[in-house]
């Protein structure tokens, strides 16, 4: 445990030495976040008889998915670890005294960490005392507000679990690029990162509600504001369970085979 | 001819501390400090010389290289290229120049060599002809002919630094800038470049300058040695200057080194 | 001075072909990110397609209309960053020193920086705003004419100048930091991503904002406005050109950069 603790302090200590990065990140957020509102609240004064949530609801939904964006960001993959599969350069980490699959995920765990701390606060502070109708809500309630920071535990595990089956994956294709592009853009589509999936339509959403995806942000970015609520939240709570077991227990086993290929091959 | 006088040249630097709590700290408040890379430096190059430039990391040969050729702009001091000042008259100045990277390449990563040299050869407005003459000269003198056709990418760091070198003369230089043009080569490679550059000088009269840590290139190449240390110029002389009752230059370097405290 | 044109294309278009030259050794690179940009912008799509399943229009614009206005912004960003990409990752350019190189030759730098990067991959994008911009104009009802044609061709050209003069301060930029320039995001993937709807759909704010700071509206929604039909004003066609200074100011910017990395040295 320790030194997976350890682990986190460096790259926290890294991200502080790019303080101006950091600034940046949070001042291109902001941006961004004002931009999707501009853009949502154009439909719900156009029409707001078909608009699927409160208003007030996609407000903090924006903003949260602003302040967390390190969490669930699919773009956020760790290149670096591509490169380690692909060059073979991963055999020397089969040396150390950690499991393969738990080294990655704390090592992602820990970059996505140690980013939205950093940035989360002054995103979230900021959007507290903004104009309306850009100012963020407070949680629908406190069972909302406990089961919002259960949700967005699970979900980020969910996300970096998820990655971490692409990471396996890379093992046995020949191609990680393209892996990664279909994954990419897959997660950001069906996890809600685009539109939320209450905008999808009613029989595409029934599916997609149901896949790995739409465990990440999704649920707890809905539950905060009210979107989501009793059998609703409990079963998507279940669902996020299932799949962070699921990929878990999928990820480690088939890292698990190709850990045993690699120590055949040599890398 | 080359002249700098009294050429001055300083830095400004963040301070970056470690820990967390400098971290922190450093988030609203960072410190500056001063370097001065040169300081008066003053030397004359006539045409046609081959001189070694040396002094250790951070002494300012770079800043001074960088200087005659035209990337960087002095504080105060006049610097004097074939009657050009390098960092006001750019693009006339770099047409007269070639310079060498040893750490950075030239050529496009993926395409053959040639191309590369093709490409040059737009940059550099070279005529037809005189391309083709310079291109069959360094082919035969740098044994390029097997390497022209294969990707950069290909060639190990003694066979790309001939490429380099060649792509650098292409243009027919009157001087001649070389950056550790032998660093990291095999023995077989330096001695192929070291050859070269001093064919090039006898055959052309290009003016080399070059800068280094290895003490035998300056031994086999120059005449003449400039010593820089702490953007100081410290000793200006011949290798036998430098030798003092048969040591191996490389001692009597650290020696001076030790002597100047740098 | 003719003379010294015909060089510099010829140079430039020397450059373009070892570009992508480049490129082909690495074929299936070259596909797997054609298809990966393909599939960012398709996603973009995507989200208006469902909007639109749900609202009949935003504000009083039509899907068709929306797409209209997506396909020209993305068309004018992928040309600007398949030329313009030289600029757009120079903060690379200053890490690894070969500046320093470009310095080195007899060709001015912006020239030398333009070719140094020529990313064909952004024709996944171009696809994808084709196809958008052939549904757009057969389903909105415009009564094409001449003007109207020549209209699109001036929002393409001078948009992509307005974004690849931001390009030009990104890279300006980087002659004084490498930190925090993620920032410059938001007026070029910002304006890319807002711009896939009508700028005036935003309020009037945002519709000033672009028209006076940053004129990515003189190269979409006036124009557009008049393609439409919905206004009678002519001059609206011609809006695209006035977005012609913006880039001004940005090579002064560069400039200016120039100087100080030549005085500073890295």
């Amino acid at each position: 445990m320790k030194k997976y603790l350890s682990f986190f302090r460096v790259r926290f200590l890294m991200g502080l030495q790019y303080r101006v990065a950091a600034l940046a990140g949070i001042a291109t957020q902001f941006a961004w976040g004002f931009l999707e509102i501009m853009a949502l609240k154009a439909f719900y004064e156009t029409d707001a008889s078909v608009y699927p949530m409160t208003f007030q609801a996609t407000v903090s939904y924006v903003w949260l998915q602003q302040a967390f964006l390190a969490f669930f960001a699919s773009w956020m993959v760790d290149t670096e670890l591509f490169d380690m599969i692909l060059n073979g350069n991963i055999a020397y980490e089969l040396c150390r005294p950690v499991r393969i699959y738990s080294l990655m995920a704390s090592r992602n765990l820990a970059n996505r960490v140690s980013r939205a701390v950093l940035r989360c606060l002054p995103i979230l502070v900021v959007a507290f005392f903004l104009p309306q109708p850009y100012r963020m809500g407070a949680p629908q309630g406190i069972v909302h507000f406990l089961f919002f920071l259960v949700a967005m535990v699970l979900g980020l595990f969910v996300s970096v679990a998820f990655f971490m089956f692409v990471y396996v994956l890379a093992f046995y294709t020949i191609s990680p690029q393209g892996l990664r592009i279909v994954f990419v853009s897959l997660v950001e589509y069906l996890s809600g990162g685009v539109i939320p999936l209450p905008f999808f339509p009613e029989k595409v959403l029934r599916v997609v509600e149901l896949l790995p995806f739409a465990a990440m942000q999704n649920v707890p970015l809905r539950i905060y504001g009210g979107d989501m609520e009793g059998a609703e939240m409990l079963r998507a709570l279940g669902l996020q369970l299932f799949w962070l077991v699921a990929l878990v227990a999928i990820g480690s086993a088939l890292c698990r085979k190709a850990e045993r290929r690699v120590a055949l091959q040599g890398g | 001819m080359i002249t700098m006088q009294d050429v001055c040249k300083s830095y400004k630097v963040a301070k970056r501390n470690a820990g967390f709590g400098e971290a922190c700290k450093a988030l609203f408040r960072r410190e500056y400090e001063t370097i001065h890379a040169l300081r008066n430096v003053s030397f004359t190059i006539n045409d046609g010389e081959m001189v070694g430039y040396i002094g250790p990391n951070g002494a300012g040969k770079s800043s001074t290289i960088k200087i005659l050729s035209g990337i960087l702009t002095p504080d105060s001091g006049t610097v004097l290229v074939d009657g050009r000042v390098p960092y006001k008259d750019r693009i006339r100045h770099v047409a007269q120049i070639g310079v060498v990277f040893g750490q950075r390449s030239q050529l496009w990563w993926d395409v053959p060599v040639i191309d590369s040299f093709e490409l040059l050869k737009d940059v550099y407005s070279i005529p037809q002809k005189q391309y083709d003459n310079n291109l069959e000269e360094l082919t035969s003198l740098l044994n390029l002919s097997e390497l022209l056709r294969t990707p950069a990418r290909q060639l190990s760091l003694g066979q790309r630094m001939r490429c380099e070198i060649a792509g650098s003369l292409l243009h027919s230089p009157k001087i001649l800038f070389l950056d550790e043009p032998t660093i990291g080569l095999d023995a077989v490679s330096k001695l192929a470049v070291r050859d070269f550059i001093k064919k090039q000088n006898e055959l052309h009269g290009t003016t080399v300058i070059l800068t280094t840590h290895d003490m035998q290139d300056i031994e086999a190449l120059s005449k003449r040695i400039i010593l820089i240390g702490k953007g100081e110029i410290l000793l200006d002389g011949t290798p036998e200057d430098l030798k003092k009752g048969g040591q191996s230059i490389d001692e009597t370097v650290a020696e001076l080194y030790r002597a100047y405290d740098i | 001075m003719e003379r010294k044109i015909v060089s510099r294309v010829r140079l430039y278009l020397h450059y373009v072909s070892i570009n992508v030259r480049s490129a082909m050794q690495y074929k299936t690179s070259f596909f797997l990110t054609t298809f990966g940009q393909f599939m960012v912008s398709f996603q973009v799509f995507l989200g208006i397609y469902f909007m639109f399943l749900r609202f009949k229009s935003v504000k009083d614009f039509t899907y068709s209309e929306v797409l209209l206005c997506f396909s020209v912004m993305l068309l004018e960003f992928s040309l600007a960053e398949m030329f313009g990409r030289g600029f757009d990752s120079f903060s690379g350019m200053i890490r690894s020193g070969s500046f320093d190189q470009v310095l080195t030759r007899p060709r001015g730098e912006i020239l030398q920086v333009l070719g140094s990067k020529f990313e064909l991959t952004r024709i996944g994008r171009m696809i994808q705003a084709v196809i958008m911009f052939a549904y757009g104009i057969t389903h909105c009802n415009v009564d094409w004419t001449v003007l109207k044609v020549l209209t699109i061709l001036l929002m393409i050209v001078c948009g992509t100048a307005v974004f690849a003069g931001l390009f030009i301060i990104y890279a300006a930029l980087c002659f004084f930091t490498l930190d925090g320039l993620e920032f410059m995001n938001i007026f070029t993937d910002g304006a890319r991503e807002t711009g896939k709807y009508p700028l005036g759909v935003y309020g009037k704010k945002l519709l000033l904002f672009t028209t006076v700071v940053i004129p990515y509206a003189l190269v979409q929604y006036y124009p557009l406005l008049y393609v439409w039909g919905r206004t009678d004003k002519v001059w609206y066609a011609f809006m695209p050109l006035l977005a012609l200074w913006f880039p001004l100011p940005c090579l002064v910017l560069w400039r200016f950069g120039v100087h100080h990395y030549k005085s500073s040295g890295s």
